[in-house]
């Protein structure tokens, strides 16, 4: 209150001061910028802990806003300083020395040490973890605290990507007294706090007066979740929503490019999506039937018809705004005729029957749709199955109980989930995983873009999957909003820079 | 006897032969292939070209009534016929031979009815797995659960009145007795209650079909359609219009027949 009463008192005396006879709650509006932010959401969080969660929507509220981790990714995808304000690694890679922020303090109070780190990397990667993402702390060794300000941690192997994971919403460093109701009620560092959650409708986050880093230009931020597409556009139209990043409703958005009151950004995410193929059930371990499939499926039809043109085609599994990219959209041309042929020499004359299980989202329905019509010219007459979230991750993601699917693989520089022995593309390669294997040895940048590369080559050679598209990150909001990212290194609506034009 | 046949009637039977007429046009024409995909030519407002224009996906909307036309009445058809086959013995039996046989029809006929039948025919594909034959039998099980119950009632009268009990005292069987007089007797409650059923049908068809869990694409659908309009409502209203107009008239037009036929048979007129 002592704060707030300044301007209030400033707010009412301006239009007299100026003797103006204008309504009193416009002027010091039009002279002072909002600096509250109202963000649209498709999906609510299922709760608000990073670290035990792999919903998107979790680190979508928190990442950088409420929660930090040592590392932070920005806006570019470059790793850099956390609650961590430097670090240095030791030239075999095995040991990392990161210093702490002076003054860094969780929202309760408390000052963030090297003892929380210890707690949330050793809690990260304990058997027992409920982490998302456990594969990101398996190299870690120890962890030691040689004082407050100092954390020393030891790898039983080189990993080339442990900076950008320290840096992702599932390594958040918590505080020991409060992680376990972080779900409910998050404690973090960050330069925001949890102020509420109403559910099936918002959460607000406030700014957080004790931030020792820069201050945040926003006060309020407020999430809030409107799964109905109907409902997301009207609420850009009347002005609820400031923000709606992640916006795919793509055929809504000429209207918006057409209108003066709001500004559309079309960004990259981290999200290939593919027709993931059981590589491990008939007729799909035989490469030359996903090369047919390959060869039958246009991904520009895709792009237009799903996307309505907002986004590029991949020839592997890897983004093309990255270090290591290499193009092989044209490694299987569109080709009815060479589809066939290729079925035809795997036995396979008149196709076969295959089932296409479908997620939830719009695009993996949409671009089952039109793959099932795009197959049925080559003979694979695929039956479609929508399925719910809860059922697609434990028949298809967990059980592997699947033909085909469509899907997004939001993590970043997520190829190594094909070295994964139990992945559910049932895909085994040893040259694969010898690649795997050196790129976790290897630090040097030139090296590892060859090896990047030789994986992208070498997946696109057995056709795993189907390659179809990178999903764009659309973001539509009012014209005066500036500082929203633009691309999705990681998932996150990071408000710390946001900020309204004067 | 000469009676007059209700206006009703004749709207309803008129509607609905439209309707059917459609979907056999269907099997022999339609403007466009109703599965073709052109991109280029998606979401285009009803002309010359299109009348009644495309979809997100540039299929011919007309083309996709039509063919959306007789997907419906094959489901919910399939679904009344089989529930007809399930139910209406069911229903006579329990009335001829009463007892805990009448008792369990009646029974499960109350466990059925404690659920709204979009709900069961949900769990039941959710069981079974989204898909046309799977939303006929789903819709079926509701409807057997209906005409056995409605039957049932209907014959418990026909049981109480002389004809019948003359017929038992001169000897006839329970089976007999059931075909020879209760089933005339009662046929005409039956249709009635068939019909109704399958605007309830033709309705749930596209509740399912919205959820994406009846017809599955690219074999077109009216509700799918509507599901699919939806997120078009601001680009192209349209879309949305021409499916529901599609699944409002055929519902409309058998509950006018429906209406009309119970006026016409009704056994207390005669």
């Amino acid at each position: 209150m002592p704060i707030r009463f300044p301007r209030l008192a400033l707010a009412a005396l301006l239009p007299a001061m100026m003797a103006v006879p204008a309504p009193a709650q416009e002027q010091p509006r039009s002279q002072q910028a909002r600096t509250d932010l109202v963000l649209g959401m498709r999906l609510e969080p299922p709760h608000l802990d990073p670290t035990a969660g792999a919903a998107a929507a979790i680190d979508e509220v928190t990442y950088a806003n409420l929660f930090e981790a040592l590392t932070r990714i920005d806006a570019d995808g470059k790793v850099v300083p956390g609650l961590a304000e430097r670090w240095t690694v030791s030239g075999d890679g095995l040991t990392y020395r990161f210093t702490l922020r002076e003054g860094a303090r969780f929202h309760d109070g408390t000052a963030a040490d090297s003892a929380d780190v210890k707690f949330s990397l050793d809690r990260a990667r304990a058997a027992d973890s409920v982490n998302a993402q456990k594969a990101y702390f398996a190299a870690i060794d120890s962890v030691e605290t040689p004082d407050p300000r100092t954390v020393v941690v030891k790898l039983s192997r080189p990993d080339g990507l442990f900076l950008f994971h320290m840096g992702t919403g599932d390594a958040a460093i918590v505080a020991p007294e409060t992680a376990a109701a972080n779900k409910q009620t998050p404690v973090g560092t960050g330069p925001f706090r949890f102020e509420g959650w109403t559910a099936g409708d918002r959460v607000v986050l406030v700014r957080n007066p004790d931030y020792d880093g820069p201050k945040p230009a926003l006060e309020r931020v407020t999430f809030r979740f409107i799964a109905d597409p109907a409902a997301q556009v009207a609420s850009l139209q009347a002005g609820d929503v400031d923000t709606f990043p992640q916006f795919d409703t793509y055929e809504a958005l000429p209207q918006f490019k057409d209108d003066p009151r709001f500004t559309v950004t079309v960004g990259t995410s981290e999200g290939e999506t593919i027709l993931a193929t059981n590589n491990g059930r008939k007729p799909f371990d035989d490469v030359r039937v996903r090369r047919a499939l390959a060869h039958a499926i246009d991904p520009k039809m895709l792009i237009d018809g799903v996307l309505f043109g907002n986004g590029v085609a991949i020839g592997s599994h890897f983004p093309p705004h990255r270090d290591g990219y290499l193009d092989l959209t044209e490694r299987y041309p569109y080709d009815v005729e060479k589809a066939k042929t290729l079925l035809a020499e795997a036995g396979y004359p008149d196709g076969f029957e295959t089932v296409l299980k479908l997620p939830p989202p719009v695009y993996a329905r949409r671009s089952g749709e039109l793959i099932a019509a795009m197959l049925a010219e080559v003979g694979v007459r695929a039956s479609i199955e929508p399925m719910e979230w809860a059922a697609w991750l434990e028949k298809v993601f967990r059980g592997k109980d699947y033909d085909l699917t469509v899907i997004a693989h939001t993590e970043p520089l997520d190829i190594d989930i094909y070295a994964r022995p139990d992945y559910y593309f049932n895909y085994r390669s040893e040259r694969f995983l010898a690649l795997e294997e050196e790129l976790n040895r290897t630090q040097d940048a030139a090296r590892r873009k060859s090896l990047y590369g030789e994986q992208q080559k070498l997946l696109a050679e057995d056709a795993v999957n189907g390659f179809l598209f990178m999903l764009p990150v659309t973001t539509v909001q009012k014209a005066g909003v500036e500082g929203m990212w633009v691309n999705r290194p990681v998932q996150a609506n990071d408000a710390t820079a946001v900020r309204w034009k004067p | 006897m000469r009676r007059r046949m209700p206006k009703s009637l004749l709207v309803g039977a008129a509607i609905t032969l439209a309707v059917v007429a459609a979907a056999l046009l269907s099997w022999a024409w339609t403007p466009y292939p109703a599965e073709q995909v052109r991109i280029i030519a998606r979401l285009r407002p009803p002309g010359p070209q299109h009348w009644l224009g495309t979809d997100h996906f540039g299929r011919d909307t007309l083309s996709m009534i039509l063919v959306g036309a007789r997907n419906s009445l094959a489901v919910a058809a399939s679904a009344v016929l089989l529930g007809a086959a399930a139910g209406v013995p069911l229903g006579l039996a329990a009335a001829a031979w009463g007892r805990w046989g009448d008792e369990l029809v009646a029974r499960l006929g109350d466990l059925l009815f404690a659920f709204p039948a979009v709900l069961t025919a949900m769990l039941l594909t959710a069981v079974l797995g989204p898909g046309g034959t799977n939303a006929v039998l789903a819709l079926a099980v509701f409807n057997a659960a209906v005409l056995a119950r409605v039957t049932r009632g209907a014959a418990q009268q026909a049981w109480r009145r002389e004809f019948v009990r003359a017929a038992l005292a001169l000897g006839r069987g329970p089976l007999s007795a059931t075909l020879a007089h209760v089933l005339p007797n009662i046929a005409g409650t039956v249709i009635v209650q068939a019909t109704i059923l399958f605007a309830v049908a033709i309705l749930n068809e596209a509740a399912l079909s919205y959820l994406g869990l009846g017809i599955q694409p690219p074999s077109p659908s009216w509700g799918r359609m509507l599901g699919d309009a939806q997120t078009f409502l601001f680009t192209a209203p349209l879309q949305a219009v021409f499916p529901g107009a599609a699944i409002a008239l055929t519902v409309l037009g058998l509950n006018l027949l429906g209406d009309g036929l119970r006026d016409w048979l009704d056994p207390r007129e005669r």
